[in-house]
């Protein structure tokens, strides 16, 4: 069975934490899935840094948070908010690449 | 213990609010009326400058609402991270509004004002000392570059409040601020629990935020008890649900779990959300664990420059094909006509329909729009070079000849005239750290003032 992230989810974000970091929340509509994206480790962060294409040591972390049925990532901004260069001085648009996301289960 | 009413009227001071979110509010009979003003979010420039990036009148309506009613319950209002960075030139510009506010209603009222501004001076001493340092991933900090910052502030924490709730003010406006404490202040200066009234602030300080649907200009209510808290939107359409509550403690956080900010951690490990009402959330669980060392967050930035932009599209699929071709192609021109020069310049192409927002994490490599929007951007020394050269990367490119042109009248679409628009001055965050201080009060002097009336 394929599910596609877009569809297990309500809530797919980006926004910065702090001027040094971004992070994405996937907020799951259903229990089981959201327990099953956990028990299988679906998005870790080898899954951000290839979406991103980044270096797996600039993904900060990626967390369970069950009391939102939520899983959150973080990774390192590729510059500091507002540097030279910017696109998205508050980072709420960084989240696109994880829409497009399909797992096999 | 009785519950604590602790009012919210909108996410951040100026964002507005519904009146009639906020006569319900004041039906409950808040024992406090709190705000937070400010926020990192819209970039280092509005620190840097002192600047706030709220506007004046929509400030001066929401506090003169605010004020009006706290002044006839007899209960304090409490702003923190005033004029939207919480400087010395934002709390001035804050402190001005209110004053207006007093003459101008006849109103008259004791005011404690927080500072929240920090020599240069005393980081340079705490870095000796080893007591400043980065919080991940922003880079060290070098004295060079101390030296460099136009502006620093530190986040207060919860004492400065304290501070002047004893003072009996009927208002506080506090400099730069954790998000939290303006809320959270006069609940722990009465002795309510520190890590449920710090998890109430982080929720409160978003307002109807972490309501559904959500709204950054809507009132919330917040009821904080022994050992819980309820939280409740004032607006008949929004309903706070678990799930959103739970939500929003993932907004702007790296963890989750755990929150730090000053002299501790907010712990929400054993946290527990559940729906007390069918609008209203009830939290508990939440813990504050005291740190070792009391430490204040640093945020400071520098000017690096002026900044003009130029905004143009383009509509010719030959010249799509080979944008990267024609802007490597112009930046040549560009440098080559000023080789002789003594001008530094830093010259970007912001490309909508490629990777005009992600940039360097856009994944997708090809174009599949049928045009493209193109921003010229230049950074200089003074404002004079940076006009100089986005002129005439503007003009060079209005009339490059690429491989296979048709269109030879123009390369560009320009919306505007004038087509280059001088944005001012430039700056970038460069602290970001913490500083180990003695006394949580030693940063952030206080100021007792009558507003309004003879003095």
């Amino acid at each position: 069975m394929n599910i596609k992230l877009i569809d297990a989810a309500e809530v797919i974000r980006s926004k910065n934490s702090g001027p040094y970091e971004l992070t994405f929340d996937i907020i799951f509509r259903e229990w089981e899935t959201f327990q099953l994206f956990c028990d299988k480790k679906l998005i870790g962060k080898e899954l951000i840094a290839q979406l991103y294409n980044i270096p797996q040591e600039k993904v900060i972390n990626v967390i369970e948070f069950k009391p939102a049925k939520a899983i959150k990532a973080t990774i390192e901004r590729p510059m500091a908010s507002g540097e030279l260069g910017e696109t998205d001085v508050y980072g709420a648009q960084q989240h696109a690449p994880l829409l497009g996301l399909e797992f096999e289960v | 213990m009785e519950e604590l009413r602790i009012l919210s009227p909108t996410a951040i001071l100026g964002y507005g609010f519904p009146m009639k979110s906020f006569e319900e509010g004041m039906r409950r009979h808040p024992h406090v009326i709190a705000v937070d003003a400010g926020s990192t979010d819209p970039g280092p420039y509005y620190l840097g400058a002192g600047i706030s990036f709220t506007d004046r009148t929509a400030v001066k309506r929401d506090l003169g609402i605010m004020i009006s009613a706290a002044l006839e319950e007899d209960i304090p209002v409490i702003i923190g991270s005033a004029g939207g960075s919480g400087g010395e030139p934002h709390l001035e510009w804050n402190v001005q509004i209110v004053m207006e506010i007093a003459r101008e209603k006849g109103m008259q009222f004791k005011t404690a004002v927080i500072h929240a501004e920090i020599d240069k001076d005393y980081i340079l001493k705490k870095m000796d000392e080893g007591k400043v340092y980065p919080l991940h991933p922003a880079p060290e900090l070098s004295k060079e570059e101390l030296e460099r910052t136009d502006r620093i502030v530190g986040q207060m924490g919860i004492e400065p409040f304290i501070k002047a709730l004893e003072q009996d003010v009927q208002v506080i406006i506090a400099g730069r601020a954790y998000d939290p404490v303006v809320f959270a202040s006069l609940a722990v200066q009465k002795g309510y629990d520190r890590g449920l009234a710090i998890h109430l602030g982080k929720i409160l300080e978003c307002a109807s935020i972490a309501a559904t649907p959500g709204s950054g200009s809507d009132c919330m209510m917040g009821y904080l008890g022994e050992d819980y808290f309820n939280v409740e939107p004032l607006n008949p359409v929004r309903k706070c649900t678990t799930l959103s509550v739970a939500a929003h403690t993932l907004y702007e956080k790296t963890n989750p779990y755990i929150l730090p900010g000053p002299g501790g951690v907010l712990d929400l490990t054993n946290t527990e959300f559940t729906q007390e009402t069918d609008n209203m959330v009830k939290v508990s669980g939440s813990k504050f664990i005291q740190s070792e060392e009391y430490t204040i967050k640093l945020e400071g930035a520098k000017k690096i420059g002026y900044r003009t932009v130029s905004i143009a599209g383009t509509r010719d699929p030959i010249m799509i094909a080979q944008i990267d071709e024609v802007l490597q192609g112009v930046r040549e021109r560009v440098e080559d006509n000023f080789s002789d020069s003594q001008m530094e310049y830093f010259l970007d192409f912001r490309v909508y329909g490629r990777n005009g927002v992600m940039g360097a994490l856009e994944p997708q490599q090809e174009i599949t729009s049928h045009e493209l929007g193109i921003i010229i951007e230049v950074v200089a020394q003074d404002q004079a070079t940076a006009n100089t050269i986005c002129s005439f990367t503007r003009s060079t490119m209005l009339h490059y000849g690429y491989q296979g042109r048709i269109a030879t009248a123009g390369n560009l679409a320009f919306p505007y005239s004038p087509s280059d628009l001088k944005a001012g001055e430039v700056y970038t965050f460069n602290l970001y750290h913490v500083v180990e201080v003695d006394d949580p009060n030693e940063l952030f002097p206080m100021e007792i003032m009558t507003m309004g009336g003879s003095v």
